[in-house]
């Protein structure tokens, strides 16, 4: 059985919709504490979304210190999927894992919407299992979520078909150079059953969870 | 415009900060205290009525009494 | 008065004039002496100032409260503790607590509203559960008017930024406006948890020898004698000034403490927990012991501050957020410390459970309070205050609209359609997280809220109601009323009416009028609740809604939890008509009366009349039905309330994307508010379902119409009036964006 970690920070409130979705594909997902992980064990890892240490400074600013994020950084290292759902993205963007960076919506509030995407490039984990343009609704669920590529070339997988945050390249999820850590705003996880609106986010993390196997 | 959180007014975001900066071996650090500046140019010669008219802005928009103080200097 | 100048250490001979400062009266002084048999010392004064605070004791309300029905089987824990708590079946509890934050909300309403929703929230993982839900309920003043603009955004804001962050979501809400609350504005909030029925934790302090171990945001000046200041006083000119009292919320604090304390008590490591909220410490170590009969010592010198120098009454009275008292037992500090040390959140032992029966307290090495727990709490001053019915009910009943012909019905629509109140708040729950927890099956914009509970087949459902205007037309038939609808919106997603929380905000209860609305208003509420079966397992007053001698509309809340045994898949949701699916208008015929009505309001400036009292076997045949018929699979049903049949049928037609057509005779059944009715829409070939249904439960139906076309029409004998349906789309949609934006 994959056996994926969900890394829960001080502040995280996604982790265990996450577990539950990737538990509800097959995966052994196992939520860990951020101060006392050794990731060596997992064939994947989930950021999670939330408000790590409460979102304060930057999103993402001071959990990247946490002592979990070497082991992070050793597993994306090694070709492993890497996951950053919403907070989980801003907090790979502040360690480095992957370019760019956040700042408040378009629209200066908060927004919990559904959004509908398109697969721009099938290249990376999250999104291998889709052929580009197939189109996906997912929940959004940011203040800062408006991407903000800066001077490296930004990988873009997944793009909003309508960019209600103001983001670069309508980004929605971004990857690495080498695909396997993948960041993506909306919440997959929000997505995963057809009584929640949509199940188009099993897509993204059974892709994931193909990756990690 | 130096607007700073009055001293008896919880900061979280301040003390959450410093706890950041303690665990990175920053032990010199007492406090952390997050304040906001605005800068202003403004269409004015007299720094007397320049100063006026910053000080009714705080008053008036600027500055939230209820949680903030501020200073205001005037460069000519 | 500005509380940051209340000297705390006056000259002696001042003594009679801080109690005064404190908010205790001549006689509340004396009843202190008389009680202790000598002065109270100056800490002891602030504990009694806030413990007998209005909004701590219950002073004025307590003898009317007495009147609601409170006990039914699923009843876990009643009314008195920090949130009532029924039986929801497969072994689990629901958790549920309704309080406002109305005075902090109006001198700085982002963190008025914040520290409201931390404090409610507080409120449910102090029993044992998990918080799943919040709900707000919301009045403001006209937003023509730019602070009631800027109070509205700042409510708005302060709850998303707090709900969001400490990761409760919020699942819908209610909003009206009104001019009394110009300057008093309401914010009320509700919060919904569930646990295990073995995980229960109650406030009590346990046995002798426990100790109290106090835990998460450190202590500092806030809100200092915010208890009797803020929540107890009425406004003036000078409250503004207030506002060193105001609270700032830490939702990061707040979500480590919850996760603490869940841990805590997953483990079995506490004997109880109370949180601290209004009166903060004087609260949290009276309270506990006062229910358990035993005494406590409290050594304010090892309670964690914020900021240095702070003085016993400051130490007692501080209402600073996210903290919460764990009665341990003495052979469990430990690892009670190492939870909290690993959620990153402070814990200091700071006193022990007696069994003096006194609330012992030292502060400096020196004894600064030793009084009786119960002379703090039980025993705190109650009124039974004069109440008289206002000399102008006669006059308002009698006030109705004299209408010579029949109004434009399409622009009596629209107008309804472009109000803020009953328009589209997707501006307001947008800015919500109202997803997380993966529950959400039926989310805002419904008659209710539906949630899954989680691990089992069954649903939660959740519902506010209240209604300013027909309340203050007929307290009693408008309190009724509202557990009358709060009933049906549950059973409109399915589910059965199993407790009701209220929030009872009123005016100035030292004037009879007022007190006589509140108790109006609780008979109302207690005869509904008696007729559905169905107790109240808590509830809070605010008093003292007034702004310059004008009281607010009394204002009650009705809280409503419901119970689905078995998730109906699909639900029945506004969004799932269709073209040729037939309308039903299901529920009591009655003699259509506009009083109170939003039509009423909106077209005519016009507030007057008596408006319809409830029917209990009408409305118990409305809920029934409305239940048994989401069982069959209807696909919509939404109940008529605020802008009557006409703004029902809209709004589904609205978020269906289908016009419609339906027949009537005399146009104020378009628009009249009368309870226990909704509309029921479904395939033509369910017709038989609906009839059965219908005739069986012995309520009254009519079909009305058909869904389709692009347009809403009313049609009288083939005298129609027609709402293009893109027209009432931007009309609700920007009701609430376009009076913002002025």
């Amino acid at each position: 059985m994959t056996k994926v970690a969900v890394v829960l920070f001080p502040g995280t409130n996604c982790e265990l919709d996450t577990a539950e979705a990737l538990s509800s594909l097959g995966a052994d997902a196992r939520i860990v504490w951020h101060a006392d992980s050794d990731l060596a064990e997992f064939d994947g890892v989930v950021l999670p979304g939330g408000f790590a240490h409460g979102d304060y400074l930057r999103t993402g600013a001071i959990a990247r210190f946490s002592p979990v994020m070497k082991s992070v950084a050793a597993l994306a290292e090694a070709g492993r999927p890497v996951l950053g759902i919403c907070n989980g993205f801003q907090i790979l963007c502040e360690a480095g894992l992957l370019p760019g960076a956040f700042i408040a919506n378009r629209g200066l509030s908060f927004l919990c919407k559904w959004v509908d995407l398109e697969v721009a490039d099938q290249g990376s984990m999250l999104t291998s299992g889709l052929q580009p343009g197939t189109h996906l609704r997912l929940p959004l669920n940011s203040y800062e979520g408006n991407f903000v590529a800066g001077s490296t070339a930004a990988r873009v997988v997944l793009t909003y078909r309508d960019n209600i945050n103001g983001s670069d390249h309508a980004a929605a999820a971004v990857a690495n150079e080498a695909g396997n850590v993948v960041g993506v705003m909306p919440h997959p996880e929000r997505a995963s059953a057809d009584w929640l609106g949509s199940a188009d986010g099993n897509l993204l993390l059974g892709s994931f969870l193909q990756a990690a196997s | 415009m130096a607007i700073t959180r009055r001293p008896e007014i919880a900061d979280p975001e301040g003390a959450t900060v410093k706890k950041a900066l303690t665990d990175l071996g920053y032990n010199e650090v007492r406090t952390v205290r997050f304040d906001r500046s605005i800068i202003l140019d403004l269409e004015e010669n007299d720094a007397t009525r320049a100063r006026d008219r910053a000080v009714e802005m705080c008053n008036r928009l600027l500055v939230n009494p209820v949680l903030e103080e501020y200073t205001v200097e005037v460069e000519t | 008065m500005r509380t940051e100048e209340v000297d705390l250490e006056p000259d002696e001979g001042e003594v009679l004039t801080l109690h005064a400062r404190l908010g205790l009266s001549d006689d509340e002084y004396r009843q202190i002496i008389d009680g202790l048999g000598r002065e109270p010392s100056r800490s002891e004064l602030a504990m009694y100032s806030v413990m007998w605070s209005e909004h701590c004791s219950y002073k004025s309300s307590r003898v009317h409260l007495s009147r609601f029905p409170t006990e039914a089987p699923w009843v876990v824990v009643g009314p008195g503790e920090n949130a009532g708590v029924v039986d929801v079946g497969e072994g689990w509890l629901a958790a549920l607590r309704i309080e406002s934050h109305n005075h902090p909300s109006f001198v700085e309403p982002h963190q008025g509203a914040a520290t409201g929703v931390g404090g409610i929230i507080r409120d449910i993982f102090t029993m044992g559960a998990r918080p799943i839900a919040l709900w707000d309920s919301l009045r403001f003043g006209p937003l023509d008017q730019p602070r009631n603009r800027y109070l509205f955004a700042g409510v708005v804001g302060g709850i998303a930024a707090y709900g969001n962050a400490v990761g409760v979501p919020t699942v819908g809400g209610e909003l009206a406006f009104a001019e009394h609350y110009s300057d008093n504005p309401l914010v009320n909030v509700m919060c919904l948890g569930v646990l295990r029925a073995e995980d229960l934790v109650l406030a009590t302090s346990g046995p002798p020898g426990t100790i109290a171990v106090l835990l998460g945001a450190p202590t500092g000046r806030d809100g200092i004698g915010g208890a009797s200041v803020l929540a107890s006083a009425s406004f003036d000119e000078t409250s503004l000034e207030k506002r060193p009292s105001v609270q700032v919320g830490d939702p990061f604090a707040e979500k480590k403490l919850i996760e603490a304390c869940l841990e805590l008590y997953r483990r079995k490591l506490v004997v109880g927990v109370q949180d601290l909220g209004a009166a903060g410490l004087s609260c949290a170590v009276s309270e506990p012991v006062s229910r358990s009969g035993h005494g406590i010592t409290v050594d304010l010198d090892r309670v964690h501050t914020r900021e240095p120098d702070m003085t016993a009454p400051e130490l007692l009275m501080s209402e600073s957020q996210e903290r919460m008292m764990a009665f341990v037992h003495p052979d469990r500090v430990d690892e009670v410390v190492e939870v909290a040390r690993r959620w990153e959140t402070e814990a200091s032992v700071v006193g022990e459970i007696t069994s003096s029966g006194n609330v012992v307290v030292s502060h400096g090495g020196e004894v600064v309070v030793d009084v009786p727990a119960r002379s703090l709490t039980a025993e705190a001053p109650r009124y039974q205050r004069p109440l008289g019915e206002p000399g102008w009910m006669e006059d308002l009943w009698s006030n109705t609209v004299k209408f010579v012909a029949q109004p434009a019905i399409a622009t009596g629509l629209l107008q309804l359609l472009a109000e803020p109140e009953l328009g589209s708040k997707a501006w307001i729950y947008e800015q919500y997280d109202y997803m997380l927890f993966l529950n959400t099956v039926v989310g805002p914009g419904h008659d209710a809220t539906l949630l899954r509970l989680k691990g089992t087949d069954r649903g939660l459902a959740l519902t506010t109601d209240g209604n300013g205007r027909v309340c203050y037309l007929d307290p009693r038939r408008g309190g009724a009323r509202l557990v009358w609808e709060a009933a049906l919106n549950v059973a409109m997603v399915g589910a059965e009416p199993l407790a009701v929380v209220d929030n009872l905000n009123f005016g100035n209860p030292e004037k009879p009028e007022v007190m006589w609305q509140f108790r109006e208003t609780v008979e109302g509420i207690s005869e509904a609740c008696e007729a559905l079966g169905v107790p109240v397992v808590g509830g809070n007053v605010s008093f003292y809604n007034e702004t310059d001698g004008l009281d607010i509309y009394p204002s009650p809340v009705i809280g409503m939890l419901g119970l689905v045994e078995e998730l109906i898949w699909p639900p029945p949701r506004l969004d799932r008509a269709d073209a040729e699916m037939a309308i039903y208008l299901v529920g009591n015929e009655w003699a259509p009366n506009l009083a109170g009505s939003a039509f009423e309001k909106v077209t005519f400036g016009h507030v007057g009349g008596r408006p319809t009292g409830p029917d209990r076997a009408a409305g118990r045949a409305a809920v029934i039905a409305a239940r048994r018929l989401a069982e069959a699979g209807t696909p919509v049903l939404h109940d008529v309330s605020m802008g009557g049949l006409a703004l029902a049928l809209a709004e589904i037609c609205i978020a269906s994307g289908v016009g419609a057509s339906v027949a009537y005779s005399d146009w104020r059944f378009l628009f009249s508010e009368d309870p226990h009715r909704f509309v029921a829409v479904a395939p033509a070939a369910a017709d038989h379902t609906i009839s059965a249904v219908c005739s069986e439960v012995g309520v009254p139906f009519l079909r009305i119409g058909t869904m389709g076309g692009d347009s809403i029409v009313f049609d009288r004998g083939g005298v129609r009036a027609a709402v293009d349906l893109s027209v009432a789309v931007t009309a609700w949609r920007t009701a609430l964006p376009e009076h913002l934006r002025n």
